[in-house]
């Protein structure tokens, strides 16, 4: 419990240096007027005072506090996210299984699964809306297969990684118990490869929520977080802190995605201490 | 053959070069062993050893001769699960309690889950690690997690127990301990085991023959029967035909060192 609650300590104090760092570079400018890289006033770095301010007032006259149009709008992208997540998990695992147990598909198939990450997400979103959109499926569905693009790739090259890292005896050991191949694969290669697997959740998780609020940009979806970024990126000049207030709101959502992999990881890798990634 | 049928591990004009670096491991290697024997195989390091350990497990296969297990191929005793394997490391794995570790093989033979309950509480008190069974690899010690090794390996009763330098990572007293722990195991089991050192006190301790291998290519120098009565003690180690056969033993290295020409150091 002691650790919990250092550990915690310790988050809060890090946010409130972050906090103060942010403050203090933005007095220092503003104060000496300097001008590089870019001048520091209300508009091109609000105050977290406003900032938070902001996130309590009406969005329209009479309307809900904007914090709750941005918390509707997280939890529709978070469900688009994890979708996404969740498939891109899936396929991420099942190709780096494939790759491992196939020498000659890992020696073929290998580069395009890099070459896939090299294709800007933006240019592949409008097809896979245009692909997925309007065949009467939710309107989320196209955005969690972008989401999912980006989530599979860390997932998948981390799966064969972590199969290829058990130990020659470790597998010696199986075959001297005459284990079959997919014995081999649950019982020892699976669990061994669970600390690299998890490490790349952990980044798929952030991805995730990226893709999503991507992919809502040429779906047209209102209701999520990207396209309340798209809209108060038209308003910045007059409204700069509903913008910087939707970044933290999308960042949270992000630290939220990581932190969940890391429970489920806690819960399931049960290796010695020193081998947790 | 029939004669050959008899015997727990039989090795006719074996010959094992790992075809990268042209490394000649063994050199036509004729052995019999014979049923409840504990023979040790020793020699310095590149005599080929544990590649003739590997040979009779089937991990590795002879480039010419043949390996026989009980009789049968050794392929076909390793299908059949007729030996154990207990290697340097103990190879546990870090994921599973000791518990766990040690119903592997229990597993992977289809036992049921009270069965393996029931067997994994024997072998837990037969290694003394009662108390220890739901703790994990890395909260044990060297010894205790050979031991853990140990019971895993004798889990499905084995006929035949092959030993890689099982205790070679462990303090001296730890060695001695596991070494007397290990006789009666053998006592009690009455299976054959095939045991590789480093160690010339540990291979007399414990052995009912010592084969003595020379390196480059490996062949075998000499075997030396052990005639210390059975069971030994912690005072067999005191007994002059202890001294003796370690003398014996260590002549028929330093014989072959020598006209090898090389170090003595070898010898750790």
């Amino acid at each position: 419990m002691a650790t919990v609650v250092k550990k915690v300590l310790i988050g809060v104090a890090v946010l409130a240096v972050l906090c103060g760092v942010f403050q203090g570079y933005r007095l220092l400018w503003m104060e000496t007027g300097w001008t590089r890289p870019f001048v520091v006033d209300d508009i091109t770095m609000p105050s977290l005072r406003t900032i938070v301010e902001r996130l309590f007032e009406e969005n329209q006259p009479g309307g809900p506090p904007l914090v709750r149009i941005l918390l509707d709008n997280a939890w529709f992208t978070a469900r688009e996210a994890l979708a996404g997540f969740l498939l891109g998990a899936l396929i991420g695992l099942a190709i780096g299984t494939i790759l491992h147990l196939s020498r000659l598909l890992r020696r073929g198939f290998l580069p395009f699964v890099v070459a896939s990450q090299t294709v800007p997400i933006l240019a592949i979103a409008p097809m896979v809306v245009i692909w997925l959109g309007g065949k009467g499926l939710p309107v989320w569905v196209p955005v969690a297969v972008i989401a999912a693009y980006l989530t599979f790739f860390p997932v998948a090259i981390n799966t064969l990684r972590g199969l290829d890292s058990a130990q020659p005896r470790a597998l010696e050991l199986m075959r001297s118990y005459a284990a079959s191949p997919w014995e081999t694969l649950w019982k020892v290669k699976l669990p061994a490869s669970l600390p690299y697997v998890f490490s790349a959740l952990k980044v798929a998780a952030t991805a995730s929520v990226v893709g999503a609020i991507i992919g809502e940009l040429p779906s047209s979806i209102q209701d999520g977080l990207g396209g309340a970024i798209l809209n108060f990126n038209q308003y910045y000049s007059i409204d700069p802190a509903a913008l910087w207030a939707t970044n933290i709101v999308a960042a949270t959502l992000g630290i939220a995605f990581f932190l969940a992999v890391v429970l489920v990881e806690k819960l399931v890798v049960r290796a010695a201490p020193e081998h947790v990634a | 053959m029939s004669t050959e049928a008899a015997a727990a591990v039989s090795l006719a004009g074996v010959t094992k070069i790992f075809e990268r670096g042209q490394t000649h491991a063994l050199d036509e290697i004729d052995l019999e062993i014979a049923p409840g024997e504990l023979v040790s195989l020793i020699g310095p390091s590149g005599c080929g050893k544990s590649t003739l350990l590997r040979l009779v497990a089937d991990l590795v296969e002879p480039t010419a001769g043949t390996i026989t297990v009980a009789g049968k191929s050794a392929h076909r005793a390793r299908l059949d699960r007729d030996y154990a394997m207990v290697f340097q490391e103990a190879v546990l794995y870090d994921w599973r309690t000791v518990a766990k570790n040690i119903a592997l093989p229990l597993e992977l033979a289809g036992w049921s889950r009270g069965e393996r309950q029931r067997r994994v509480g024997e072998m837990v008190e037969l290694v003394e690690l009662t108390g220890f069974e739901k703790h994990h690899p890395w909260q044990l010690s060297g010894g205790m997690q050979m031991r853990v090794a140990i019971a895993r390996a004798l889990s499905l009763d084995p006929k035949l127990l092959l030993m890689d330098e099982p205790f070679g990572a462990l303090d001296e007293m730890t060695r001695e301990r596991l070494n007397l722990e290990l006789l009666q195991i053998w006592e009690q089991s009455g299976c054959t085991v095939l045991f590789v050192t480093h160690s010339i006190t540990e291979a007399v301790f414990l052995s009912t023959r010592v084969v003595v291998m020379s390196p480059r290519p490996g062949r075998i120098a000499g075997i030396v029967e052990i005639d210390l009565p059975q069971p030994r003690t912690f005072d067999t180690r005191e007994e002059p035909r202890f001294f003796e056969l370690v003398t014996e033993v260590r002549e028929l290295l330093r014989g072959h060192l020598a006209a090898h020409g090389a170090p003595e150091e070898e010898l750790a």
